[in-house]
């Protein structure tokens, strides 16, 4: 009886898990990233259009306060060359100077341009939350009854999330004490201050990708999801590599166990 | 020292009978490397070693952690991303050790309910039982106070919510309340203080596990017979038992390999799973979360918390009693830390004579519906409080007591227990047979 113990307690612990943030959740559908499963990784150029919409679009409201601007030339991110990502740090507009007082020059008594070192800057006066880590502070999916099985099959879904909300609008609108609010298929509650900020051919791609709103959506989830987990590809890497290794240790020690314990079992 | 009888350390060079007569450390290694255990042990008497080896995961880790984490309350949250972001390997550090704290809690229920089956608890391992229990509460303490540091929502709220626990003792409870905190509110002193302490605590713990193994070192490990080691001569007592180098060793290692290779994939490749997204938001006092859940090794504990109502008759009867002292919330604290407190009672509240499960017909079932019971309130504490839900945790957490207070010293008189083995070499003997004489001597001269 007791040997099914641990096997319980593992799946107790799946049940258990998904169990959070129930409740009149909006609707979330399911996308296919690139970069999820054990293997999966990030798509640069996927990640690339993405960092576009953010520039183009998003960033005039919702600052990335915890991203470093030279990580966009990381391997596993968008890997823009080392040129092009100190020419984009450095033409990157500061909206809310009151917000970013690091970035003030005390000797020229002004605020200074952005430099690679420097993370994005921090923006709250448009009163929109950060979006650095917003694809791992949304859960996509629950349940089914708390029992995390959806959150184990589909992932946790923060930036599928994130790509149902930028398509999710009805284009309703109601007013409510002098706020317009959009009604917003998976926004909990189902109404939600944010104007629709994408319709589709928002920006251009210069290779000629589809500027579809789906696609655009997609696009700056994954690009999200990145700026919320950056060093996900090393870390499945990682993973994979220890799991592979400890499998060889294991069998080893399981023969070395059976080996060993062979005279004491008088099975030798 | 009392212990079952083996072999000890003979110091044979003139260096090592210099360093044996003024210190013997190496003695004392050979003794605890080499005690005689049961050779019956299972696969169930393998979470020991995990546990140690969570414990030095989550020290190393945390160690390194704390080099670059900052205990304030405008820099935690930043720290710990810059800790994922910036610091070589950082990533896995934090993975590490959040999901080293999942690890650690599996194992303990594992080690706990392995012990509540075979009877572990009985004399005299009383001790050993209730060192384990203050080791498993600086546990709780120790991952509650360590889940606050990354200053997330959850972090704040959850601190909020379990700190407003002893606000609810009558009389003094505010005092108190604010003495931990050390203010009227979860803020920057109160950062620190869990911040000092979660380094403190593990510690605390490794002084304890020392104390738990010395304690069962002395009476010899249980098993899942119940029947104790012969002591009445090294010979007898070999015929029961096995070195633990290298037979438990290498058992142990091995089952911790795969144990290791589930605990590399979650971290590797779904290291969010057990978290909650919640906590990936900075800690804002002013916005309170739809849903405060604690994290999964503790929401058996918390459904027994939040199952005593207002409407609980029970409750409603101990308030009328008190004049009104108890209240609901109150009688909740008490409940929640009464249901760890039953279960570091239970070596006096089993009645039984005998030890192991195996030979209980009786108690096995009703063992097999406190380990449903402990999922039941896992899942119901993750839940919100209205109907079904109230009832379902309400039932679970009444089970929960009745069954160490009621069915164990019940059980004990009217159960009729099946046949045990003299011994342990009886029992092992069964599983692996004796190959007969005949066939030794034929195989001996076949080369």
């Amino acid at each position: 009886m007791l040997k099914k113990l641990s096997l319980a307690t593992v799946s107790a612990v799946a049940l258990a898990s998904g169990a959070f943030a129930a409740g009149d959740a909006g609707h979330t559908h399911d996308v296919d990233f690139s970069y999820e499963g054990p293997f999966g990784t990030y798509d640069q150029n996927q990640l690339q259009r993405g960092l576009k919409i953010y520039t183009e679009v998003c960033s005039s409201c919702h600052g990335l306060k915890f991203v470093p601007l030279r990580t966009l030339a990381d391997e596993g991110g968008p890997a823009l060359p080392e040129d092009q990502m100190k020419a984009y740090a450095t033409a990157f507009p500061i909206n809310d100077e009151l917000s970013n007082p690091q970035l003030f020059d005390k000797d020229l008594e002004e605020y200074r341009t952005l430099k690679p070192t420097d993370n994005f800057p921090a923006l709250y006066s448009a009163n929109a939350p950060d979006l650095s880590l917003m694809a791992k502070a949304r859960a996509g999916f629950h349940g089914p009854l708390g029992s995390g099985i959806n959150q184990l099959m589909k992932g946790i879904g923060g930036a599928e999330y994130i790509a149902s909300l930028m398509t999710g609008y009805t284009g309703e609108e109601k007013e409510e004490a002098g706020t317009t609010f959009y009604e917003n298929t998976a926004f909990p509650g189902g109404w939600i201050s944010m104007a629709p900020p994408l319709y589709g051919e928002d920006v251009d791609f210069a290779d000629g990708h589809s500027n579809e709103l789906h696609h655009e959506a997609e696009d700056v989830a994954a690009f999200l999801r990145w700026t919320a987990e950056p060093h996900q590809d090393a870390r499945k890497r990682t993973g994979f590599v220890a799991v592979f290794f400890l499998v060889i240790l294991t069998v080893l020690l399981y023969l070395t166990n059976k080996r060993i314990w062979a005279p004491i079992k008088r099975k030798d | 020292m009392a212990g079952i009888p083996h072999d000890h350390y003979e110091p044979k060079s003139g260096g090592e009978k210099w360093l044996h007569s003024r210190l013997p450390i190496v003695g004392l290694a050979y003794d605890t490397l080499m005690i005689p255990t049961p050779k019956n042990l299972n696969w169930m008497w393998i979470w020991g070693i995990v546990l140690a080896f969570c414990l030095v995961l989550q020290i190393v880790t945390g160690i390194v952690l704390a080099m670059h984490y900052t205990p304030h309350v405008d820099l935690a949250f930043a720290s710990v991303e810059h800790i994922t972001r910036n610091v070589n390997g950082g990533y896995m550090l934090r993975y590490l050790h959040a999901n080293g704290a999942s690890l650690f809690f599996v194992a303990v229920y594992a080690h706990i309910f392995r012990g509540l089956y075979y009877g572990s608890y009985k004399a005299p391992r009383e001790i050993t039982w209730i060192i384990g229990m203050i080791i498993y509460l600086a546990m709780m303490g120790t991952a509650f106070m360590g889940y606050v540091l990354p200053w997330g929502q959850m972090s704040f709220w959850g601190a909020t919510v379990i700190t407003g626990l002893f606000g609810a003792i009558p009389g003094i409870g505010e005092m108190l309340q604010t003495w931990l905190l050390g203010g009227p509110a979860v803020d920057n002193a109160t950062l620190n203080r869990f911040f000092s302490l979660h380094y403190l605590l593990p510690f605390v713990i490794a002084g304890l596990v020392a104390v738990h193994i010395w304690a069962f070192h002395t009476t010899g490990n249980s098993n899942p017979t119940g029947v104790e080691v012969r002591r009445t001569s090294k010979e007898d007592a070999a015929k029961d038992t096995v070195p633990f180098w290298p037979y438990f060793v290498m058992k142990d290692l091995f089952a911790l390999g795969v144990i290791m290779i589930v605990f590399w994939a979650v971290v590797g490749f779904m290291p969010n799973f057990l978290g909650h997204p919640d906590n990936y938001i900075e800690a804002n006092a002013l916005a309170t979360p739809a849903h405060i859940v604690p994290e999964w090794y503790f929401l058996p504990f918390y459904a027994i918390l939040r199952a005593f109502t207002a409407d609980v008759w029970a409750v409603q009867l101990v308030s009328f009693l008190t004049a009104g002292i108890v209240d609901a919330k109150f009688f909740g604290v008490a409940a929640m830390f009464g249901s760890i407190a039953v279960m570091a009672l239970a070596p006096w509240l089993d009645t039984s004579s005998v030890r192991s499960g195996r030979y209980r017909p009786m108690f096995k079932w009703w063992f097999a519906l406190l380990v449903l019971d402990f999922f039941v309130l896992m899942w119901v504490g993750a839940m919100p409080t209205d109907e079904p839900f109230a009832t379902i945790s309400l039932i679970a957490s009444a089970y929960w007591f009745a069954y160490f207070l009621v069915i164990l010293p019940l059980l004990g008189v009217i159960e009729k227990p099946l046949a045990r083995p003299a011994t342990i070499e009886e029992d092992f003997d069964s599983h692996y047979p004796a190959k007969d004489k005949g066939s030794d001597t034929v195989a001996a001269p076949a080369e």
